[in-house]
């Protein structure tokens, strides 16, 4: 028996313990209470199987694989360890598009070595390469647009058109690679150059507030790209791994975009996202600003307190603030609880953990359909930076670009304290009507100052 | 592997990445999606693989830039999920030290 042979059944072996060790450490990523723990084993599974791939038979390029190995490595571990917690929807994006431009690398080899054998695995390897290539580029352009590099969402006439002829070369060219028909170097190569060029003109007329259900889409591309290439190089890690990331990822990719009351093929085919609807003229009446004072007051002598936070506080790094200033709520007695919109933040679940970041436990923590009925016997709700997610013209104005988005009920509520820093429209550019009713209050200034001067107001109480 | 074989793990993969994410809770959604991002790192095999049997240089540029990109992948999601998941904490095992206390 040749020596392979035996490194080859431990290959399959440790490959087989990382599937496990992956779909055991995504269950556990799915509850609070064990998600700690499932990043580990899915980490663990990861560590096993790089380890055993130097094992594989006949590779070379030790020389070039390690250096590159070290380098990716490193960057990622800085960048990581240093990003800012706001910045984290982006940070996803970037490394989710070196995962789906390392699966176009993939296909890129082996195509050009003429690595895969047969009309089936050319097909797979040539339709990896351009999921995987769309994902690279597309991704980059989100974490360019999220970390504001890229400031305007090009957009033009026949745009639409522009794409689809993109798409229809990128097939064709990718036909006549499969179909064996022209595999040379510069169908190749224009096969990835075209699917490149697709992935950033797709992204750029896409708008800001779209930008998480199209990183989590690019998310579940990348999973799949990763299977199809697993399917190339007989992989079963890569295709048990690439696959369940693809469907999960398009499940995550679908409940986002129900939370955000839109549809997939509405995010990737319309402009709306960072444009605004046109100002409707439904909303009446006069702002009525209010002391800090005040509210103290009137947050000390509540039963009970919904706090809404919004992306504008997590903006003004507000959220240690305004747990100190909760906490002095609760020490007094006040029931009091944080309502969490769907799309609260930059992507759905983001605000969970920025105020985790502040050390608020989750389980203070609610989303829309526990707490919406409790708005009604809340006697103040505290809307910090959140703008649409509260608004009504939701429930009620069907011109209006975000009616039938499920909204928090802070309307409900005995009164409403809105703290903003000042008068402009939300990150949709729609006026909000909430801030207009009798009820409402508003509390002008950056959410840092505000919570600072609510609490020395509620200290002030004794 | 056949190719029956492969069709019959690519089905059910995906059904597995379906249930394990279908009844997850609103708060993780973020956490999740880089967790997943995290496990699509395993192209990192398949990137040393590729690059191990490149031979010309175009290959070995492309694979070196392969492997460098799937390492970035894994080692960032892994990096960023964990920093995420650690902060996660109940009312009863809240963290000392930090935070306004």
């Amino acid at each position: 028996m040749p020596a392979w042979m035996s490194a080859d059944l431990a290959i399959q072996a440790s490959y087989f313990v990382t599937a496990v060790l992956f779909i055991m450490g995504l269950k556990r990523m799915s509850s609070p209470v064990t998600a700690r723990s499932g990043i580990l084993w899915a980490g663990a599974g990861m560590a096993v199987a790089t380890a055993i791939t130097f094992l594989y038979p006949s590779m070379t390029n030790y020389g070039l694989i390690v250096p590159a190995m070290l380098i990716g490595s490193v960057l990622a571990w800085w960048s990581g360890k240093r990003v800012a917690m706001t910045n984290m929807p982006q940070m996803i994006a970037l490394y989710n598009g070196m995962g789906g431009g390392a699966a176009a690398a993939i296909a890129a080899v082996e195509l050009y070595r003429g690595g895969t054998a047969g009309y089936v695995t050319t097909t797979l390897a040539v339709a990896g390469g351009i999921i995987g290539a769309v994902s690279f580029s597309g991704s980059a352009v989100a974490f360019g647009k999220l970390q504001g590099l890229i400031t305007r969402s090009l957009r033009f006439g026949g745009q639409q058109l522009l794409n689809l002829l993109l798409l229809a070369a990128a097939l064709t060219l990718g036909a006549l690679v499969a179909a064996g028909v022209n595999s040379s170097f510069a169908v190749l190569t224009g096969f990835f150059v075209v699917a490149l060029v697709l992935g950033i003109s797709m992204t750029l007329p896409i708008g800001g507030a779209d930008m998480p259900v199209v990183i989590s889409l690019y998310n579940a591309l990348t999973g799949l790209a990763v299977g199809l290439e697993g399917f190339v190089l007989e992989n079963a890690a890569m295709i048990i791994a690439g696959t369940v990331v693809g469907s999960a990822g398009t499940l995550l990719t679908q409940l986002m975009a129900r939370a955000m009351n839109r549809s997939l093929g509405n995010v990737l085919f319309s402009g709306f996202g960072d444009t605004g609807g046109p100002a409707t003229g439904a909303v009446t009446g006069s702002l009525k600003p209010i002391e800090a004072s005040d509210v103290g007051v009137m947050l000390a002598f509540a039963q009970k307190v919904i706090v809404v936070p919004g992306y504008g506080m997590a903006v003004a790094q507000a959220q240690h603030k305004i747990w100190e200033l909760c906490q002095l709520l609760i020490e007094r007695g006040v029931q009091l609880r944080f309502a969490i919109h769907p799309v609260a933040g930059r992507m759905p679940g983001h605000m969970n953990v920025l105020l985790a970041e502040a050390g608020v436990p989750y389980d203070l923590i609610s989303d829309l359909d526990e707490i919406n009925a409790e708005f009604e016997t809340a006697d103040v709700a505290l809307i910090i930076g959140a703008n649409d997610v509260v608004n009504p013209v939701a429930r009620t104005d069907k011109s209006s670009p975000i009616y039938g988005m499920p909204i928090l009920n802070a309307d409900k509520a005995k009164n409403v304290i809105v703290i903003k820093r000042g008068q402009g429209a939300g990150f949709s550019g729609i006026e909000n009507a909430l801030f207009y009713l009798d009820n409402t209050r508003m509390l002008y200034g950056d959410a840092q100052k505000a919570g600072a001067e609510l609490i020395q107001a509620i200290k002030a109480v004794g | 592997m056949t190719g029956m074989v492969a069709l019959y793990i690519f089905m059910l993969a995906a059904f597995t990445g379906y249930e394990v994410i279908a009844r997850v809770p609103v708060i993780l959604h973020t956490p999740l999606m880089s967790g997943s991002n995290f496990v699509h790192g395993i192209v990192l095999v398949g990137a040393m693989v590729a690059l191990g049997g490149a031979q010309t240089p175009l290959e070995k540029a492309i694979g070196f830039v392969g492997v460098l990109l799937a390492a970035g992948n894994a080692v960032g999601g892994y990096v960023v999920t964990e920093r995420m998941l650690e902060m996660f904490k109940a009312s009863g095992t809240r963290r000392v030290g930090k935070g306004p206390h």
